[in-house]
């Protein structure tokens, strides 16, 4: 009951939400909505996992083989947790941006919530696909509609690029459907095909489904929609499509794709790990020559995506329990870094790094909050990020999956110092040095603003010093998708 | 069998009401009235409540499949008629001659969906394409329009040649001299090279009337020259109905040699697909990039001959009711548009979001987006091949063009909603909102439960 809660809230308010009125009312029911989901996400925390209100399973469309088969496991108890919290954070924190047509803009925003919930808590392959394209189309709309001035062209090739991808997607799982001895989508009989595919098979099926998955993380060199996409969407679409949308590559590679094709998985694991490590050191290296602020964080976003899929290749459970604790920690720490940015537009009309300076004199509860996310980029020790990131590395190092673990773990390792690069740098040219003309009227944060950023850093900081309770929730299926990848080893 | 017998008499009372009846609303009316029977007898027919029984020995086969798609056929005229029958009226003065000939070429459909004999096949095939002559040059003062109809008749008698000398080839080919196509290619007999070109000859002659590359010339120019209103009917219900044909030929017919010629259909669908979808990239005008995209969805639809199974009849259904819906729904508008280019589409949704928005959902089910019909419609496509183990080439390259496909179906979302346009003074009733809101809501309720129009196709009733 409670996955299909979580799907109908969203979508059932986001329908709802095209007939209201009015900015304001618009952008409170959307706020009371996505609370609402937040609260059922929370609640499903607290239920063991075995209980049945986290499962639900009715007949779809039985001439297919397809049933509405949602369930939580514990990868997908954090991601709803992570969609559920990042939606009241991205809305209080954008509180003060305008939109035309603004019910359109909430109601849309909400279907895309809805959309992302399906995506993690479908356990049938055909639903998953469903709500894969579900969760992209309302994002194709919001770019399209509001945003920079070449929107329309990043936004569709953004959806072009997803789009080819998920299609190639949809061949895999039909050619997998037809495998199933029972003809079934479910996740459990794709389960069990996995011993069952030939080996030649297993390697042209493990591209159709990783090009999918690659271009919405996105991996080097699917990556190019990225940049102009976050640059160009609105704010708050740019968090949901960086904190949680990209999440979606990850969260597939992990549930269906290594488990069900362990053997293609292995074979091309190197070939795969050294796209995700180019990725890694050439958006790094373009991020420290970036001068705008949002292209800085999308550039460092791909580095730091690359990392995480690079340690599911590593085949190990240190790793995967990176992955799973640093998917929750990235969404929130770069959803606090885009309100920062966020924040900065708003108040000075630009984005330029080298327009900006002196903000911490001006503006030093921002610049506080601000460093706090930012060294959590960095992955500091005592931040959430540390903890992921040093599970990822450990995980890396010892992976007996590739021959290459020391050299893919020095290479993996440059991109951590070239993080602090960028990053200090950032912080330094935008918040010390002098103040310019920009910034003398600079005023210090306000109370939603304060509140939100105030909220991350306590995340930032609980998780970095006490990630047991993460850790927990997730052990069982880092378990289980561990032990079907090393099935055929 | 009912159906055929209605419709052959209702197109001789329109043709007659043309003589008594003057005014254009009854005369509609009438049309309205006889597709709305029209689809309830064929109904009866499909549902056993009541048939005409005629003796036909066993000339035609009246299956769950071929009734199944009349019905959805004679749903989409309907459709088209509520929704464009007022623009007939604009064409030209013989408004009860035009719903006449439509009635006939309904005929035509009523048979092509349910031969058993090639001979069959071929009556119905010309009881379609005379009328559509007629109606594409219906606009007597349009030198385009009379081109178009003049070059779909030079084109459509040439396949039409093609077609009776494959016939002719395919009747000397068999062992006793018959036609029927469910005792072609029986038994142990060698397969003679007279049946095999017949077997091509037909091939060739369904692929021009389906408009499949590389014999898919004329279709541009006719789709363009006709009046609108007689293009959308073309593309849609005419073509469905040709692939029902095409589809029962060759799975009745040739099903049984069907590794002989599975890798021509791969092929042209492959051409077809290539063509179709990268010509409509360059199209400045809707309606043009609407026939290119009709091009492109009959390569889809060519898969279903290239898998003859059951997911590929069961798809089939969906796709004819997925992309019928989808077409007819996005002409209506085009054609109470003063301008037929993108840019005339510029800024609809400011001025007019119904039209807008029930578009928008067409051209999604077109592009295949989940929620909507086409999304199934394709997905079976796809799986009917896959599910042969073979031409899995043929997938992938299917689903790279069906990408390609979104570049101009979103390019006139991208008018309607994000460019600026002026106001333009659109003839948009309330019953015309109305209709295009529930055929929407039927294409989204078929992207969630395809299954609807899919299983009756199982429940198999064979009579003769």
């Amino acid at each position: 009951m409670v996955p299909v809660l979580l799907i109908v809230i969203p979508l059932l308010s986001g329908l709802a939400g095209w007939f209201i009125k009015g900015e304001g009312a618009a952008r409170t029911w959307s706020l009371l909505s996505s609370l609402a989901t937040l609260a059922v996400s929370v609640y499903a925390l607290t239920l063991s996992k075995d209980n049945p209100a986290l499962h639900a399973d009715v007949e779809w469309i039985p001439a297919l083989g397809s049933r509405f088969s949602v369930g939580l496991d514990g990868m997908g108890r954090i991601l709803t947790l992570l969609t559920a919290l990042g939606y009241p954070l991205i809305l209080i924190g954008t509180w003060r941006d305008s939109y035309r047509k603004a019910p359109n803009f909430h109601a849309l925003m909400l279907l895309m919530q809805a959309g992302l919930m399906g995506v993690f808590v479908s356990m049938d392959a055909l639903l998953f696909y469903f709500f894969w394209e579900l969760a992209l189309v309302p994002a194709y709309f919001l770019g399209s509609q509001w945003g920079g001035e070449r929107r329309i062209q990043a936004t569709f090739k953004f959806f072009l690029y997803t789009f080819i991808g998920s299609l190639l997607m949809l061949v895999g799982i039909i050619w997998l459907y037809y495998h199933t001895p029972d003809h079934s989508f479910s996740l459990n009989s794709f389960y069990a095909l996995r011993s069952k595919i030939a080996n030649d098979d297993q390697v042209w099926l493990f591209w159709v489904f990783f090009i999918a998955f690659a271009i919405k993380m996105p991996i080097w060199p699917l990556h190019t929609w990225q940049p102009d996409m976050y640059e160009q969407a609105p704010t708050a679409v740019t968090m949901v499509l960086s904190g949680i949308m990209v999440k979606m590559g990850l969260f597939g590679i992990i549930r269906w794709l290594a488990p069900v094709l362990p053997t293609g998985f292995w074979a091309w694991g190197d070939t795969a790990s050294a796209l995700c490590i180019i990725g890694m050191i050439y958006a790094s290296l373009v991020a420290i020559r970036q001068d705008d602020l949002k292209r800085l964080v999308a550039y460092s976003s791909i580095a730091h995506m690359g990392l995480m899929c690079l340690a599911i290749f590593a085949t190990t459970s240190t790793g995967m329990q990176g992955v799973m604790i640093q998917m929750f920690n990235h969404g929130i720490n770069i959803i606090g870094l885009w309100i920062v940015v966020d924040l900065i537009e708003r108040q000075f009309h630009t984005r330029k790094i080298s327009e900006l300076g002196g903000l911490a004199q001006k503006a030093p509860g921002l610049a506080i909050l601000l460093v706090i996310v930012a060294l959590a980029n960095v992955a500091l020790p005592l931040t959430n990020a540390f903890v992921g990131e040093f599970l990822l590395f450990s995980g890396v190092y010892s992976s007996m999956a590739t021959r290459y673990n020391v050299l893919f773990t020095v290479v993996a390792g440059l991109s951590i110092i070239l993080s602090a690069v960028y990053t200090l740098n950032m912080i330094q040219r935008v918040f010390y040095g002098n103040v310019n003309r920009l910034t003398e009227k600079a005023r210090d944060i306000r109370l939603n603003e304060k509140v939100i950023l105030a909220t991350i850093v306590v995340i930032i900081v609980v998780i970095g010093v006490y990630p047991k309770p993460v850790l927990d929730l997730t052990k069982d299926t880092v378990e289980a998708v561990i032990t079907k990848m090393i099935y055929k080893q | 069998m009912n159906a055929i017998i209605l419709s052959a008499i209702w197109g001789i009372v329109m043709m007659f009401s043309g003589v008594f009846v003057s005014g254009k609303r009854t005369i509609r009316t009438i049309a309205i009235l006889g597709l709305l029977l029209l689809f309830l007898a064929n109904c009866l027919d499909l549902g056993g409540g009541f048939r005409v029984h005629i003796d036909v020995h066993r000339m035609l086969y009246f299956d769950t499949f071929g009734l199944l798609a009349n019905s959805v056929i004679f749903g989409s005229t309907l459709v088209f008629v509520m929704l464009s029958g007022r623009d007939m009226e604009n064409v030209g003065i013989n408004l009860a001659e035009y719903f006449a000939l439509i009635f006939f070429v309904l005929c035509g459909v009523a048979l092509v969906t349910t031969f058993n004999t090639l001979l069959m096949l071929f009556l119905g095939i010309e009881i379609i394409s005379i009328p559509l002559y007629i109606l594409t040059g219906s606009d007597k003062r349009n030198l385009k329009g009379n081109e178009a109809s003049l070059k779909y008749f030079l084109m459509g008698a040439f396949s039409t040649g093609l077609m009776l000398l494959g016939i002719a080839f395919l009747y000397g080919a068999s062992q006793n001299g018959s036609l029927f196509i469910d005792e072609m290619a029986i038994g142990k007999a060698p397969i003679s090279p007279l049946f095999i070109s017949g077997l091509l000859l037909l091939l060739v002659s369904m692929s021009f009337k389906v408009s499949a590359a590389p014999f898919h010339f004329w279709t541009p120019d006719v789709y363009d020259g006709a009046p609108t209103v007689f293009t959308s009917f073309m593309a849609t219900i005419v073509k469905s109905a040709l692939f029902i044909g095409f589809i029962r030929l060759f799975d009745e017919g040739f099903g049984r040699v069907h590794d002989r010629w599975q890798l021509f259909v791969a092929i042209i669908t492959a051409a077809t697909l290539f063509i179709g979808n990268l010509t409509a990239v360059f199209q400045q005008s809707v309606k043009r990039m609407l026939a290119y995209s009709s091009i492109a969805q009959a390569g889809f639809m060519l898969m279903a001959i290239l898998s003859i199974n059951g997911i590929a009849r069961d798809g089939i259904i969906l796709y004819i009711t997925a992309y019928s819906a989808a077409t007819i729904g996005i002409f209506a508008v085009l054609i109470r548009m003063k301008d037929y280019t993108f840019e005339g589409f510029s800024g609809l949704a400011k001025h007019h979001p119904v039209l807008a928005a029930t578009t928008t959902i067409f051209l999604l089910s077109l592009a295949g987006i989940p929620l909507t019909a086409g999304f199934f419609a394709k997905y079976y496509m796809l799986a009917a091949v896959v599910s042969t183990g073979k031409y899995l080439w043929l997938v992938i390259f299917a689903v790279l063009c069906a990408a390609i496909s979104v570049y101009y179906y979103f390019r006139l979302i991208q008018a309607m909603y994000f460019k600026e346009g002026d106001r333009q003074e659109l003839d948009e009733g309330p019953g015309f909102r109305i209709l295009l809101i529930l055929l929407a809501a039927v294409i989204v309720v078929l992207g969630i439960a395809p299954h609807l129009v899919t299983d009756p196709v199982h429940s198999l009733i064979y009579l003769w």
